[in-house]
Order: C-alpha cells, then sequence, then structure tokens
C-alpha cells in the first residue's frame, strides 16, 4: 500500500467533512461511503488531486438492499485504481427508493456504459448521462430484473413444470 | 428528450435530411447486423457512412444476455464456476481459476504450492489458446485463411490436455475451492511437453506469415489507433491497453498464485493501432510459453488441493466408508459451511484485460451480489470512436483485433 | 493400411440398362441434396468455437458437402443455430429463418439452443423450436465435434429419405402455420 489509508482519511474528510464515514480496510481494499450529494465530487477529488491520483475506474456496480431502511435500498459502488502507486479504493454512496445520482461520465468515459448497465438492471437514474437507456435487456422491457423481488426465471415458460424444481409459491 | 436516446437510425435520419454533399450524393445508414459474417459474435453497429467512409456509430448490445449476474445470486459457490466458463469461452480456464481465487480469498484458505503452480501452467495454456483465435481470426479477416487452418490444429492439442485434466474440451468446470480435483496425470503432462516441442515452430511459421507480409501491414498500420491516454480513459486493459503503450498487467501489479516467482516480460506496443494489438498478442504468446517451461521446471511435489474438508467435497470412496466424510460431503452439497459475510474483490489477467469478481457475500451458501468486471464490455465503449473516419473493410479489422467476445460482453 | 481402395456407395434402388439408370425422382434428388447440404452457421457463443474447430482441419466438416458456409440466408440450406438465443435476438432468428428458400433445415446445436441450456432465465429463450421448427437436435455443452458432425450426418438421412412433395403438402404447410410462419 504505497498510499497509507490513514492519509486518504485524512485528506478525504478534510476535503468533506461529514459526508463522508465509514472508512475501513475491506480485506486488501480501502473503503468508504459517501452521501449521495457529494459523490460526483468526492471522486472529482479522488481522481485529480495529485498525491491521491486514483485515474481509473475499474467497475462501478449497483446493488439492492430491500431488506434495509428506506434511505439506503440502493448502492452504487465505484472501484477506482491508482496505477502508480498501485493502490486501489471503493466509495459508496446509498441511495433511496427512488435511486438517483450524479453520472461520472464527464470524468471517466468508461462509466457510460457501466452505469447503463446499472440503470439496466436497478433503476438507478444517473443525472446528467449523455445517454441513460437499457442496454442488455430489450428495449420494450419495463422492469428492472436485478432487483431482488423479481425472479429469475421467466414466468411465461410451459415446458418446465416448477413440482419437479422443488419451487412452490411458498419458496420461489 | 435528447436525440442520443431515439433509436440510431432515427437519429442518423435526422442528421442524412440536413446534410448534402457538395457532388449531390447524401449520407446513408448501413446495419452491421447482428448476424454477420465477420463480426465474432453477435453484436449490431448502426453506421452512418459517406460511401465508404464511416462517420458515426452505434453499437448495440445484448443480444445473448444470459443475465449470469442474477443466476449467480440463486446458486452455490461451487456452482457458479460453470457459468464463468461460458464467459470469455475462449480461455475459460482462466475464468475458472480467477472464480476460485476469489472464493478461496473470501474464506481465506491458503493453496498449496503445486496446486498454484498448476493454475498457472494451465491459465498460460488458455491465454495461448486465446491468443491463437485472436490472430488467425484478424488474420482470416483480412483474408488469410492458411494462418487459422495452421494454427488452429494446436488449439486442438490444448484441448486435449484440458481433457486429460479436466474431461471437457472448451468449457472446461476446471478445479476446486481450494486447488484441483485431481492430481494431473503422466499423459497430461506427456502431452503437454510435446505441445510445447511442436508449437513453437508453428508459432513462428505463424507469425513469419503475418509479420512482414505487405498485404497485412497495409491491412493494419495505422488502422484503429488509440492513443495510451484515451485509452485509459475508456478503460481498456489487458492486450489492447498494451498495444497503446501502457504496461499495466495484474500479473505484475498484483501478482496472484505464485506469479511473483516466475520470471517474464510485458510486450508493450507503441501506437495502439491493430497492428500492435497483433503484434503484442504474438509476444506475449511466447512469453506464457516462457513462463509454462518455467513451472513445469520448479514444479513442487505435494498435495493438489489445499486441506479444507469444509469447502472440498471428499473422495467418493471416503464418502461411503467414513462417517466424517459422509457429513462433510452433505454440510458442502446442502451449503450449511461457514462463510464470512464479507466484500471482496479479486482481478486477474484474462485473455482480454483485467477480469475482476465483486463478490457480497452474506453468510449464505450463495453470494447476494456478484458482479463480474468484464473488460470486454468497458473497453468495446471505445469502438465508435475508433473506426470513426475509417473504411467499412477497416471496421472489420479493428473488431476482430480488439477481440471481443460476445459471450464475455453480454454476460 | 490395408486396404486402399475407396468404399463405393451404392447406388440408389433402380433399374439399369444399356446405357440408362432408372430411379426414383426422389432418390436422386435426395442424395443431391444430402451431399451438398450448404450451412449457415449462426454461432452466437461458446458453440461457435465447436464449429470453428469442426470446420478446421481436425474434423472438417467440409468431407460431408458442407464445403461451402454460406452466410446469406438465400443460399444456404441449412440453418445451424450454435449458442443461446436470447428474447432480444429471436426475431433476428426468426427473419434469417423466413429468408431462407425452401428446402431448409435447422439444426439446434447444443443445449442452449435445443432447450435453453443452464440458462433458465427471464432473458434467454428456452431453445429454438419456440420460433422455428427444429429438425435435428443435437445436445451438448459444447458438443463435441464428432457430435455435430452425428447431426449433419442425421439430417442428411432425413433428407435423402424426405420426399420431393413434403414442402407443398398439407401437413408441412400445418407445421408452418403452427409457428405463424
Amino acid at each position: 500500500m504505497a498510499i497509507e489509508t490513514v492519509h486518504i482519511q485524512e485528506k478525504v474528510t478534510g476535503q468533506f467533512g461529514a459526508h463522508v464515514r465509514c472508512f475501513e480496510m475491506q480485506r486488501d481494499i480501502f473503503s468508504f461511503e459517501a452521501d449521495a450529494s457529494v459523490i460526483h465530487e468526492v471522486i472529482r477529488f479522488l481522481k485529480e488531486d495529485e498525491e491521491l491520483n486514483f485515474h481509473f475506474l475499474t467497475d462501478l456496480a449497483g446493488v439492492h438492499y430491500p431488506d434495509n431502511d428506506d434511505d439506503h435500498q440502493f448502492a452504487v459502488v465505484y472501484q477506482l485504481h491508482n496505477w502508480v502507486e498501485n493502490t486501489r479504493i471503493r466509495v459508496r454512496t446509498y441511495l433511496n427508493q427512488d435511486p438517483e445520482v450524479a453520472t461520472i461520465t464527464d470524468l471517466f468515459l468508461c462509466a457510460n456504459w457501466m452505469e447503463r448497465e446499472a440503470y439496466d438492471f436497478y433503476g438507478i437514474n444517473f443525472q446528467g448521462h449523455p445517454q441513460l437507456k437499457r442496454i442488455l435487456n430489450m428495449d420494450e422491457m419495463v422492469s428492472f430484473p436485478m432487483r431482488k423481488e423479481f425472479p429469475m426465471e421467466d414466468s411465461g415458460r410451459t415446458d418446465k413444470d416448477d413440482r419437479f424444481f422443488g419451487r412452490t409459491p411458498a419458496n420461489c | 428528450m435528447s436525440d442520443l436516446l431515439l433509436p440510431p437510425e432515427h437519429r442518423y435520419a435526422k442528421i442524412i435530411e440536413s446534410r448534402r454533399n457538395e457532388d449531390g450524393s447524401e449520407l446513408s445508414i448501413l446495419n452491421l447486423g447482428p448476424t454477420h459474417p465477420a463480426t465474432h459474435g453477435i453484436f449490431q453497429n448502426i453506421l452512418l457512412m459517406d460511401g465508404e467512409r464511416i462517420l458515426d456509430a452505434e453499437p448495440t448490445v445484448g443480444y445473448i444476455h444470459r443475465a449470469f449476474e442474477k443466476i449467480a445470486e440463486n446458486r452455490a459457490f461451487y456452482q457458479i464456476n460453470v457459468l464463468t466458463d461460458r464467459m470469455n469461452y475462449c480461455s475459460s480456464p482462466i475464468n475458472n481459476m480467477a472464480w476460485w481465487m476469489t472464493v478461496e480469498k473470501l474464506l481465506k484458505i491458503e493453496v498449496p504450492k503445486r496446486a498454484q503452480y498448476l493454475r498457472v501452467i494451465v491459465m498460460e495454456l488458455a491465454r495461448i489458446a486465446d491468443h491463437i483465435i485472436c490472430n488467425s481470426i484478424l488474420g482470416v479477416d483480412t483474408g488469410a485463411y492458411t494462418g487459422f487452418l495452421y494454427v488452429f490444429q494446436f488449439r486442438e492439442k490444448i484441448y486435449e490436455i484440458y481433457e486429460e485434466i479436466c474431461g471437457a474440451r472448451l468449457t472446461t468446470n476446471m478445479g476446486r475451492i481450494g486447488g484441483f480435483e485431481r492430481d494431473w496425470s503422466e499423459e497430461a503432462f506427456r502431452k503437454l511437453n510435446i505441445f510445447l516441442e511442436e508449437f513453437p515452430v508453428a508459432w513462428k511459421e505463424f507469425e513469419n506469415l503475418f509479420e512482414r507480409n505487405r498485404i497485412f501491414i497495409d491491412r493494419t498500420v495505422n488502422v484503429g489507433p488509440i492513443t495510451a491516454e484515451r485509452a485509459m480513459e475508456y478503460g481498456f486493459t489487458g492486450p489492447n491497453l498494451r498495444a497503446a503503450g501502457i504496461d499495466y498487467d495484474v500479473r505484475k501489479a498484483a501478482p496472484y498464485s505464485s506469479y511473483d516467482d516466475f520470471d517474464f516480460e510485458i510486450p508493450v506496443g507503441q501506437s495502439g493501432d491493430t497492428y500492435d494489438r497483433f503484434c503484442v498478442r504474438n509476444a506475449e504468446v511466447w512469453e506464457s510459453l516462457s513462463i509454462i517451461r518455467q513451472a513445469l521446471a520448479k514444479l513442487p511435489e505435494g498435495p493438489h488441493h489445499a486441506d479444507v474438508p469444509d469447502y472440498y467435497l471428499p473422495p467418493k470412496d471416503e464418502v461411503y466408508n467414513n462417517m466424517e466424510s459422509l457429513i462433510y460431503h452433505f454440510k458442502i452439497v446442502m451449503g450449511e459451511v461457514p462463510v464470512p459475510v464479507e466484500e471482496i474483490y479479486h482481478a486477474v489477467e484474462g485473455g482480454n484485460g483485467e477480469l475482476g469478481f465483486y463478490l457480497i457475500a452474506d453468510g449464505s451458501r450463495t453470494p447476494y451480489r456478484l458482479k463480474f468486471r468484464r473488460p470486454c464490455y468497458i473497453y468495446y465503449q471505445a469502438y465508435p470512436e475508433m473506426i470513426k473516419g475509417a473504411m467499412l473493410s477497416d471496421a472489420i479489422v479493428i473488431l476482430s483485433s480488439l477481440n471481443v467476445i460476445a459471450g464475455e460482453l453480454d454476460a | 493400411m490395408e486396404n486402399n481402395t475407396p468404399k463405393m456407395v451404392a447406388p440408389p434402388e433402380g433399374v439399369t440398362g444399356e446405357g440408362f439408370f432408372a430411379t426414383k425422382l426422389s432418390d436422386v434428388v435426395g442424395l443431391a441434396r444430402a451431399n451438398s447440404l450448404w450451412p449457415l452457421p449462426f454461432a452466437t457463443s461458446c458453440c461457435g468455437i465447436e464449429f470453428m474447430a469442426t470446420m478446421a482441419s481436425h474434423y472438417d466438416l467440409a468431407r460431408f458437402g458442407s464445403e461451402r458456409v454460406s452466410f446469406s440466408p438465400r443460399q444456404a440450406d441449412m440453418l445451424l443455430v450454435m449458442g443461446t438465443i436470447s428474447k432480444k435476438m429471436a426475431p433476428i432468428l426468426r427473419q434469417v429463418y423466413e429468408q431462407m428458400s425452401e428446402p431448409r433445415w435447422v439444426i439446434a446445436v447444443g443445449a442452449c439452443a435445443s432447450s435453453g441450456g443452464v440458462f433458465d432465465t427471464y432473458s434467454v429463450l428456452q431453445g429454438i423450436d419456440k420460433v422455428i421448427p427444429v429438425d435435428v437436435y443435437v445436445p451438448g455443452c459444447p458438443p463435441r465435434p464428432e457430435q455435430i458432425v452425428q447431426g449433419v450426418m442425421q439430417l442428411q438421412d432425413l433428407v435423402k429419405n424426405e420426399s420431393v412433395r413434403r414442402r407443398n403438402s398439407p401437413e408441412y404447410k400445418e407445421l408452418l402455420a403452427s409457428y405463424n410462419l
């Protein structure tokens, strides 16, 4: 770990104060949580600060937590990487039931399709995204399939009998 | 609603109406459709063309979306391996081993050295297989069918080695949590040694056919270049990034499975054009052969799997005779194994770049959320920019040289 | 090598005479069609790579008459659907099938094309026989090249024994109507 995690924590809290919290080492990646209102500035700070220099966006994932409280229903997890110092960092932001967050396509070009995928799967609205439409699923689809309430199997399939798969209306 | 949300044909139709060339000709829309002989895999590109030149492109993906991430939320850890095969199916052992390493990271399992070296050997073999397909099909797209026939024979030899190890040719489903299901037989090592003798001769012949070939050079030099900064912005990793000049390789940056025991170089290109991508993949095959030889020379004796009875199925004869093994077998299959509640990200150097698994485990036998960081999906976004201004046949060659695999793109 | 004389295939049943051979039209037509099936490889995923291995020199599908792979539906005889067909792709598959000219045959290669395979999900079509009629199913994930070749050989049997009038018969029209073709 070339950049000390304490140092990252100091710089980020120095810049954003109460909007960032939960700094912890999740195994080998330092991670923290930021508010949805400042997440764009947090990512910009991580990218443009000369010391931190997290210039590569490794991944952007959406997660659905239906069991959490209303303000923490969805999460967007950003993973950034600094190749020069070989350090990774993970930032997550929680969203409520109507998930909306600012886009980071102006900072990282590769976030374009990653955010479209998160929209396609979870319905997370990325404000400011140039082309927020479905990417992997059919355009006519109205529901968001990776949400926990959406079933995996196609409900209209006729050739497979659910009884043989051990699925009942109770556990399916 | 912004123009970009319209279907591309409508957007381009508006542009065509508003613009007319000086000689009276019009722009046109071409559908490089999902079923096209030269696109490897099903992706669609709607192109706005000025004669033979491409002005703008919009890709449509998702024609083979199989909802891997949704399936993974309903499958136990040892069942997800079957899905990972089918992502980058040209080099499935790499995906398999990457998944096992992710699970081992979660469960804090230490894999013995012999298993790690065997994993390195099979991953490098898979990388060779992937680059064989990519480069020979790039040759086919420029019209040179012979190279494909020559080196595909060696892909058959690699399939035979996979069969000795795990029984399957293409979608290997290889390995277990903690190592391999069986130690490699004498036959596997014999076939591997024969491969290491015969393949370099054929690969040298393949290289000689292409690297100084006038026609190939004319078709590929300065075709689809991308600068290093732009490539980084677009999230490129793997041979495409290294062709642009940046030597980022997960095997060197975050060595996994004893890669730091081996001595190898990272071939780097200059201009990021198709010729550089071709040459970088060629050079990587030589490096992979060197790594396999080093691993075989230094292969230690020892167990082929970690001693983790909680997660590794015991041998069948013990299950029938030994009470403890029966109980472990039952617990593993029914999923009553201890799983921590943590988040893990593990990346390996796949055939196309950094293949990452972001796993959120919640203590049950299935992941809560599993995100595949698929390199093809991320760098394919740069395709419209790379083909702007190129001719249609160049667009096909650029697509082949990017090595976009539809299974990994759509997942 | 013990015996180098090539094995001659027996001619169909017929009456031989001085300078003529009389047989049924459907036998001759069947023989010609069966040994020159031009495939349309509709390769979507992993089975497509096994098809590439089948067309390469080791297993060589060209020996069976499939020398010229046709990507144009009008000029192809058999549609080899290899790989998973998702619901987004199904209309395109149907369009390609509709564009093929009679006589046409379909081989579903692989578990995904036959019945959806491992992917019992909302986005995958559970078998291409939901949208187009299929003649031969080749199971496997992916099937070995020998199995794909066996599938083609079974299709050759079907083609050889097919009546010349089949495509105009009411049963065939009923089959197409059941798929809304």
